[in-house]
């Protein structure tokens, strides 16, 4: 047997990281899609064969090299990297088949093979945060990552130059809240002598609460922070969303974002632990009141845009904004909020960022004037904008519900009704802002006339794949719900001694 | 068949027609030979439903586990049972109209308009049988969608106004506080299943009891209370089977339905009237009788006025919750039904006038009456039904409800139900009066809007009988024969609703 | 008093760089300069994770066989790797700014500004 099962956890984040220099050296943009397409498969495969094999509670350790834990790295699995290893590579696997037809359109041929590079190495790189247990190693796959990432938001320069300057503006904040979050790693270092996870945990339990512990924890909440674009720290990732190739945009909100969020529970809740997390009280004051401020801001914000990528990218502020919000809940029901709105959030904001993809395959522009009768004219793109539009405000039957519910039980299990309607009050705002678009593309006649001019297959499969997974999710949570809650109380469960 | 299966049939049936009616676009003969089966067999199965039930079998069945502890489930009792009988059975009668309405008419886009409305029939069966809040939720919002596209038929600017404050209204009530409503029941008590006797008596208490079941009541957008209720005159601008059935019966009556859900089941109304938690529901509902009949009196445009007094007609249904006595809640629920019969009869009549002369505004309609007989006729029929008066159904609801306010000693109540029986009369049966008394003011455009077939040579006084195609006229004599049949058979009703306040 | 802050010298060094960084970073608005406050930030973690690891009167970790005392080689070989991300990253951000330089005609983040909030304007008004 050439696969052995054992080796499966550095498989799927060393298939991509190989595959990206093959790609190079292919140098034909079709060549490099298809690898890549393979790749992003077998990790999909690779994560699903994991999860399964964590999903009653197990963890699964993986010392790299043989070098045995805590000296060595660990790739260390539970439920709640499983379920965001299915999530990125997921996603990676359905953007792919799409991301043919949409990259040789927004993408000049000879920077094809390298686009694909950057996309593997920042699927390797995401990938890679999620699946390691060691806080350094955690700091090289980010950047891996984030270098990749702008250098594919560049490329959105060939459009519009603007993404230049979105691109630089990211590289600039996102190397700062990397080094925020080094340093953090150092002074935790200095502080415990390690750097595996599960063993820094278990030392500072005999530490105590020093005021360097203080010192780093606060220096990795603003660096994880400012990756994550919790408000505040979001302002790069609105023009970086816009002005993106549509591709890097569908991939990077339903992914990027969910890793940052991901290291943030890690790191609150097995490395400090819940009780730190608790005792200094960010997240009451500091957590909540910065998550209901982006859920109001971002919407608001959001419904007076006229680029509708930048009009979702706000939206996405918000939606961070819930998450963020369930994990200041800091009780099972809030962290199963947030993990189940992470998966959530991934399908709806890939469905919707595809549709604009295909309307920017189409039309070339997605302004709001764009959008002007396309129900007419590209009646299955602008049936799944709604599905995924409809995702984002709640509705039942779609995943949005799902997460609505979950953070408004939780809010009501802390017995803080005023948030629970807040929250509500917020998924309103979503239904201007989606409901404008609606009316424009339903009530208004066509720009071009009346023709129809639908996105090709290749793009509708991948993008309709990821609707259907807003339905069916939404419609039996089961899978979601139940992997949630098992992730939850396992983060919450912090390391056993 | 066993019960239970015969349960999910009643969602499958309209689903699949939906798809069928998907299918047979192309064909219009098809299509509506498949809407008229599809709703033909729907109503068989709710009538074996029916009988099974009375027999005493069973019937509950656990759809699936859509997270885990809150199932999609469907189960039987008598208030579901009758919701899903009118809903059923008026939607046969409702589906010839459509097809000599939208014939007649010469809408467009016809097929979608069959599509949706065989959505939105499942989605008030879901509500009518479902087993818990957290399904009838679900549904009441699948509904609100999928009505949507029929309140915008038109697709021109005054669709899109009238369905934005439709959306608006409906998504925003009950997301903003249903939901709400809903997790906080599902959080003190545990569930959400409709239990006899209620589920959160012990579970609540305080000023908690009144403020939970305001986020309930106003959370209820459809049941139209006020000031939620603009959302139903702003559908008016839909075409007028989608005005009679959803806006007269299925999306109103679910609303009112709701609301009796869960005064009975969620609060139980030992527990609402123990509490006095419903008090201030009395008031608010009793001022919304008053005022929407007051709001209809101005209005001149037929529609807007049926829609205004839709609006007060639907809450009697919540007073009869609020009142928290067996006379109420049965005066509330028989109400759900009178009132179907009765305000759909006055739609079919408003479209059948709109389709033979294409006039919508009530002071246009003079001496009409005689030029369409049997739709006159059969307004003043509904009419009557709706103002109370025997021998129409309408007079046992109101007769019930004054029972319950009676038990309870709120003479104001019982004096707000005459002076709304008198308002009744004043903004409904003018009409009826000045097409059968009034001499017509100018026959001429009767005859050009009819078309060659009049003959310009007719006498003024006596002009030829013109009436809508015979699709569109034969649906409200029915159903107005069906107010008339009602009254004597209201009995029938009383004890199947019974046991909703005997358990 | 003074002992104590003799004695963390070091940590007063890496606080002086990282604010000097910082603010570079924060207040110009060369995009160059921009870069170069961002290294001066970055090289004083470096200079924080190599002083944490040495041990007072320790040599080069080269084993020899003999017990003897010697700084701990885990930052360094931590450090190693992150001065080969920030390399990269300053390779990608002076790219950037090359391209910018070619696109926008100038490397200062003020006409930038400009030049994106008129092209912005012009969405708008194209949108209406």
């Amino acid at each position: 047997m050439i696969f052995q099962f054992a080796q499966l956890p550095v498989l799927e984040v060393v298939l991509p990281l190989i595959a990206a220099p093959l790609c190079v050296l292919l140098r034909r943009g079709n060549w490099a899609w298809l690898l890549a397409m393979a790749v992003c498969w077998a990790s999909f495969i690779i994560a699903i064969i994991l999860l399964t094999s964590v999903d009653e509670g197990q963890i699964i350790s993986y010392a790299l090299g043989g070098w045995a834990p805590p000296l060595g790295i660990e790739y260390r699995i539970d439920a709640v990297n499983g379920l965001v290893l299915l999530i990125i590579s997921g996603i990676g696997a359905l953007v792919l088949p799409y991301a043919r037809t949409s990259v040789a359109e927004e993408i000049p041929e000879q920077h094809r093979s390298l686009f694909y590079t950057c996309f593997l190495l920042c699927f390797s790189g995401l990938l890679g945060v999620t699946i390691t247990g060691d806080a350094f190693n955690l700091f090289v796959f980010l950047e891996i990552s984030s270098l990749s990432t702008y250098i594919m938001v560049a490329m959105g320069a060939a459009r519009d130059r603007r993404a230049l300057s979105a691109s630089y503006t990211y590289l600039i904040m996102g190397t700062v809240g990397a080094t925020f979050f080094v340093i953090g790693v150092g002074l935790i270092y200095a502080v415990t002598g390690s750097l595996n996870m599960v063993d820094i945990a278990q030392r500072l339990e005999t530490v105590g609460d020093l005021r360097t512990v203080r010192v780093a924890y606060g220096f990795l909440v603003v660096g994880i922070g400012l990756k994550l674009a919790m408000f505040p720290m979001h302002l790069w990732l609105p023009n970086a969303y816009t002005y993106a190739p549509s591709v890097v945009t569908a991939f990077l909100a339903s992914t990027a974002t969910k890793v940052a969020v991901y290291a943030l529970l890690r790191f609150m809740f097995t490395v400090f632990g819940l009780s730190f997390s608790l005792t200094i009280e960010t997240l009451t004051f500091l957590f909540l009141p910065l998550a209901l401020i982006a859920m109001f801001a971002g919407s608001t914000v959001a419904i007076f845009q006229v680029n509708m990528k930048r009009m979702l990218a706000y939206s996405s502020v918000a939606q961070i904004g819930y998450m963020l919000l369930g994990v200041s809940f800091a009780n099972v029901t809030g962290l199963t909020a947030t993990l189940i709105h992470l998966f959530n959030h991934a399908l709806m904001k890939g469905a919707l960022f595809m549709a604009l993809g295909c309307v920017m395959l189409r039309l070339g522009d997605v302004s709001i004037k764009s959008m002007r009768g396309l129900g007419k004219r590209m009646p299955w793109t602008m049936a799944a904008f709604v599905a995924g539009g409809l995702s984002l405000i709640g509705v039942p039957l779609t995943v949005g519900f799902i997460s609505k519910w979950y953070l408004i039980e939780a809010a009501l299990e802390r017995g803080w009704w005023p948030v629970a309607i807040l929250v509500v009050a917020s998924s309103l705002l979503a239904v201007i802002y989606v409901w404008r678009v609606v009316e424009v593309a339903y009530f208004r006649e066509p720009e071009g006339g009346p023709r129809r001019c639908e996105a090709p297959l290749s793009m509708l499969v991948p993008l309709w794949t990821l609707v259907a997974a807003n339905l069916y999710f939404g419609i039996d949570a089961e899978f979601t719900a139940s992997v949630a809650q098992l992730a939850a109380s396992e983060l919450l469960a912090g390391v056993m001694p | 068949m066993t019960a239970s299966f015969a349960l999910c049939l009643t969602l499958l049936i309209p689903s699949v027609g939906a798809v069928l009616i998907a299918l047979t676009g192309r064909n219009p003969n098809l299509r509506e030979t498949v809407t008229l089966v599809t709703a033909g067999v729907l109503f068989i199965v709710v009538l074996m439903l029916l009988k099974m039930t009375s027999d005493g079998a069973p019937a509950a069945v656990i759809l699936w586990y859509m997270v885990p502890g809150l199932p999609l489930a469907l189960s039987i009792e008598p208030l579901g049972m009758l919701f899903g009988l009118v809903a059923s059975g008026l939607w046969i009668v409702n589906s010839v109209y459509s097809i000599g309405y939208m014939r007649g008419n010469n809408e467009g886009h016809q097929t979608r308009f069959y599509i949706c409305f065989a959505v939105a029939i499942a989605s008030a069966m879901g509500i009518a049988f479902a087993a818990n809040m957290f399904t009838l939720f679900i549904f009441y919002e699948v509904l609100t969608l999928s009505t949507y596209p029929l309140v915008t038929h038109k697709g021109n600017d005054d669709a899109r106004r009238g369905g934005r404050i439709y959306m608006g209204i409906l998504i925003g009530t009950s997301i903003g506080l249903q939901l709400v409503a809903i997790v906080w029941t599902y959080v003190a008590s545990g569930t959400l299943d409709f239990t006899a006797g209620g589920i959160l008596s012990g579970k609540v208490d305080g000023p908690m009891v009144p403020l939970l079941l305001a986020l309930y009541m106003f959370g209820i957008g459809k049941a139209a209370l006020m000031p939620f209720h603009r959302w139903l005159p702003a559908a008016m601008v839909a075409p007028t089977p989608v005005s009679a059935l959803l806006h007269a019966v299925a999306v109103v009556k679910a609303g009112v339905f709701t609301v009796m859900k869960v005064a009975v089941y969620i609060f139980g109304i030992d527990f609402l009237a123990q509490t006095g938690g419903a008090d201030w529901l009395i008031w608010v509902a009793a001022f919304t009788v008053l005022a929407a009949s007051l709001v209809a009196m101005t209005k001149d445009n037929l529609k807007a006025r049926l829609a205004y007094s839709t609006v007060s007609q639907l809450s009697y249904v919540v007073l009869g919750a609020a009142l928290a006595t067996s006379m109420g809640v049965i005066g509330g629920s028989m109400q759900i039904v009178m009132h179907a019969f009765g305000k759909i009869t006055l739609f079919f009549c408003a479209g059948a006038i709109y389709v033979a002369t294409h006039k919508t505004e009530i002071s246009q309609m003079t001496g009409l009456g005689r030029v369409m007989p049997f739709t006159f006729g059969a307004f003043f029929i509904g009419a009557l039904s709706i103002i109370g008066l025997p021998p129409m159904g309408g007079a046992w609801s109101k007769w019930y409800l004054m029972l319950g306010a009676a038990e309870t000693h709120h003479v104001i109540i019982i004096i707000v139900l005459m002076v709304s029986s008198l308002l009744n009369v004043a903004y409904l049966l003018p009409l009826v009066a000045r097409g059968f008394f009034l001499p017509a003011e100018d026959s001429e455009p009767i005859a050009q809007s009819v078309g060659a077939a009049a003959n310009p040579q007719a006498p003024r006084q006596r002009p030829k009988i013109q009436e809508a195609p015979l699709l569109c006229v034969l649906p409200p004599c029915f159903t107005a024969f069906g107010c008339l049949v009602l009254f004597f058979y209201a009995d029938y009703i009383y004890r199947l609703l019974e046991p909703l306040v005997t358990q | 008093m003074f002992q104590f802050i003799a004695s963390h010298y070091n940590y007063w060094i890496v606080i002086f760089l990282m604010m000097a960084g910082f603010y570079i970073v924060v207040s110009r608005g060369n995009l160059v300069k921009k870069i170069v406050g961002l290294n001066i930030f970055q090289v004083s973690v470096f200079l924080l994770y190599i002083s944490i690891g040495k041990v007072a009167g320790g040599t080069a970790p080269i084993l020899t066989g003999k017990p003897e005392l010697f700084s701990n080689p885990l930052p360094h070989v931590l450090i190693l790797t992150a001065i080969v991300v920030g390399v990269a990253t300053t390779a990608l951000g002076l790219a950037l700014v090359v391209r910018i330089r070619e696109v926008y005609g100038s490397i200062e983040e003020a006409d930038i500004q400009a030049a994106n909030e008129a092209m912005e304007q012009e969405d708008v008004k194209a949108a209406q």
